[in-house]
């Protein structure tokens, strides 16, 4: 229901520049996820579309409309912070409908909201408990029921699953997907450090480094053609291994990248080395191997009987998944 | 401590050492304690049951509630009432004392919460602000009594010349000695003094909520005034609470205070300097012991009976 656009937004705080110049167009009900290193501006850039911070230049408009100087109520998003940021002096119906009751809404209206909020995220059970009461995950899905009741155009993750464990945070990525399905024209902004939150949520992944965008584009985009050394090591777990150096000048690069799943073992493989450590992980196998043509690097291989460090073995790079890279980090043709 | 070990033969030889180790950390306070409150408080008690005087300690006679209440007989088939309790002037210092504490700590209460919320603000030089502020409360209250003596003096006082410049009051006032605003005088300075304190204690507890909370309610929109109540208010309540008790429990001791400012005033008399006047001055020392045991009374039960009160509230609340 909401494109939002961002036309060369800055941001700086006192005389540091944070944000330096950033153009985005996120359709109507587009599920858009920012990643990038700590520091590099996601929360900044998200709370700078909420209104919880200002904007220092550029344009903001949500729905075709100018947000700049919009006060956060007024701009139709709703927020769901990594600490919950629930209150924790009322009940969980009071958190969800405290906020509605601002907007004017009859009593009846407001118990709908939360109603069915609540139902659609199996927290009717505890409506009437505290925050106190419940376990970090259960938290979470009140604060997303919180934002759900307030019907927004957009919705704004910022690392909504980062203080949950493991498996909790594996069903609730889950049902924030199946969310998004439900709510297909709500548009979705979600900041995480996690790889496989950005590439299983996002339509798009909008992919930040030091306040500007280093790349935007489907999560498939995003690994298969990396606009960048930078996106090319940050996108893939693990990370993609780059080699520098003659390898890299025979192939007429000033580095290569190349992915441990697009490495493998083999007899007549152009690189020599030896396996420095193994990870075992069940589904997959990834070993560390020292080179000399190539360095360190890292390949992933079936589960199965895995080599002990010392090892000897031979490499072959997929020569159809190389990525070249020039001095300045852009990739080659 | 060996009662503690029979009553639980499972605690492990580890847990033993534990409390034993506990009990050896809290000792010396608890001596201390008892030497300089636990037995000076007992003897009050017990000299207020006797007819001490003051160069007669040590053969006290036991004479049950005498001080306390007794009636006194002309001989002649008529008699009155005697003892602090048949005392109005230890009634009018009763009530003099609450209505002193409730007046100030409301008072104080007030301008901390509203001093404490403008320190929780960041602005340029709050540190600086939030030091100056204090120097009241650091000042001793014989210093600042005497200097508010002074400023209120009724002739040379700053307080009366500035008053009549600016033409609030005609012909200056004894501030002090007037029954009418002595009591005025005493909460006015009292609140000057204390009221950091209260500031202090607010600003610790607005330091606890956290801040996500208030963008939560900025993306929502509530409104300043309903964020204060439905939110702010209620998560510093405890320890504004428990701020409002330590007050209160200073205040319903005030001496110093009223000793330097207002000495020998009906008006401002409080149990302190009541129980003091008996004990030194008009020499009935077991008179004034019954009433510093009763003052300890008074107080203990006021206390207790706001903190049941607030408990209760607290209970609701949370
Ligand atoms: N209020 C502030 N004042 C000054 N600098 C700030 C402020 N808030 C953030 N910054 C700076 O802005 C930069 C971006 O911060 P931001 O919180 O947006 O990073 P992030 O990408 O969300 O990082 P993380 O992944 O660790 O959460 C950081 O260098 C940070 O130090
Ligand atoms: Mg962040």
């Amino acid at each position: 229901m909401a494109r939002v656009e961002l036309q060369a937004v800055r941001k700086s705080f006192g005389t540091v520049d944070v944000i330096h110049g950033i153009d985005l167009d996120l359709a109507s009900g587009e599920f858009v996820v920012f990643v990038g290193p700590s520091g590099c501006g996601k929360s900044t850039l998200l709370r700078m579309i909420a209104g919880l911070e200002d904007i220092s230049g550029g344009e903001l408009r949500i729905g075709g409309e100018k947000m700049n100087d919009v006060l956060p109520a007024k701009r139709g998003c709703a927020m769901v912070f990594q600490s919950y940021a629930l209150y924790p002096h009322m009940t969980v119906r009071e958190n969800m409908a405290f906020g509605l009751e601002q907007a004017r809404l009859s009593k009846r209206e407001i118990e709908e909201r939360v109603t069915q909020s609540a139902r659609m995220l199996q927290i009717d059970h505890l409506m009437d408990r505290k925050p106190k009461a419940l376990s970090g995950g259960q938290r979470q899905r009140v604060a997303i029921g919180r934002a759900i009741s307030r019907q927004p155009r957009v919705f704004l993750f910022d690392e909504p699953l980062s203080n949950l464990d493991a498996a909790l945070r594996v069903d609730t990525r889950i049902e924030i997907a199946a969310l998004h399905h439900r709510l297909h024209d709500t548009t979705m902004i979600y900041v995480t450090h996690d790889q496989v939150e950005a590439m299983t949520l996002a339509d798009r992944i909008v992919v930040l480094n030091a306040g500007k965008v280093e790349q935007v584009g489907t999560p498939m985009d995003l690994y298969e053609r990396p606009a960048s050394r930078f996106v090319a090591s940050f996108i893939g777990s693990p990370r993609m291994n780059l080699i520098e150096g003659a390898t890299a000048e025979a192939m007429g690069a000033a580095c290569v990248g190349i992915r441990p799943e697009h490495l493998h073992v083999a007899q007549d493989g152009p690189w020599a080395g030896k396996v420095v450590m193994a990870e075992a992980l069940g589904s997959d196998t990834f070993l560390h191997v020292e080179t000399a043509e190539a360095g360190r690097v890292v390949v992933r291989i079936p589960p199965g009987e895995t080599p002990t460090p010392g090892t000897a073995l031979h490499l072959a790079p997929d020569a159809a998944r190389l990525h070249r890279f020039g001095a300045d980090g852009a990739p080659l043709a | 401590m060996d009662a503690e070990t029979m009553t639980a033969p499972d605690l492990s030889r580890l847990a033993r050492q534990r409390k034993r180790a506990a009990w050896a950390f809290l000792a010396p306070m608890l001596i201390v304690l008892a030497a300089v409150a636990a037995w000076p408080l007992a003897r009050t008690i017990w000299f207020g049951f006797t007819d001490a005087s003051l160069d007669q300690l040590g053969n006290a006679q036991w004479v049950g509630f005498q001080n306390y209440l007794h009636w006194f007989d002309y001989g002649n088939g008529q008699g009155e009432w005697e003892g602090v309790l048949a005392d109005p002037r230890w009634w009018r210092s009763v009530w003099n004392t609450i209505w002193f504490a409730g007046l100030s700590v409301s008072i104080e209460t007030v301008f901390g919460l509203v001093i404490a919320l403008v320190l929780h603000r960041s602005f340029p030089g709050r540190g600086l602000v939030r030091a100056a502020i204090l120097i009241p409360w650091a000042i001793p209250t014989i210093v600042s009594a005497k200097m508010w003596a002074w400023m209120l003096h009724d002739q040379f006082g700053i307080v009366n010349d500035m008053l009549m410049r600016v033409g609030l009051i005609d012909s200056a006032i004894a501030w002090t000695a007037t029954p009418g605003t002595a009591m005025f005088a005493i909460v006015a300075v009292d609140v000057w003094k204390t009221t950091p304190f209260m500031a202090l204690l607010i600003l610790a507890a607005l330091q606890m909520v956290p801040d996500d909370i208030y963008e939560a309610a900025r993306m929502d929109g509530v409104p300043a005034f309903r964020l204060f109540r439905k939110v702010t208010l209620p998560l510093i309540l405890p320890g504004l609470l428990v701020a409002v008790v330590f007050r209160t429990l200073d205040a319903l001791r005030v001496f110093d205070l009223i000793y330097v400012l207002t000495p020998n005033t009906d008006a401002t008399r409080s149990m302190s300097i009541y129980a003091r006047e008996n004990l030194f001055d008009y020499d009935k020392f077991a008179y004034g012991s019954a009433a510093s045991t009763l003052l300890f009374f008074v107080i203990a039960l006021i206390t207790i009976t706001f903190i049941r009160v607030t408990r209760m509230n607290l209970e609701r609340e949370d």
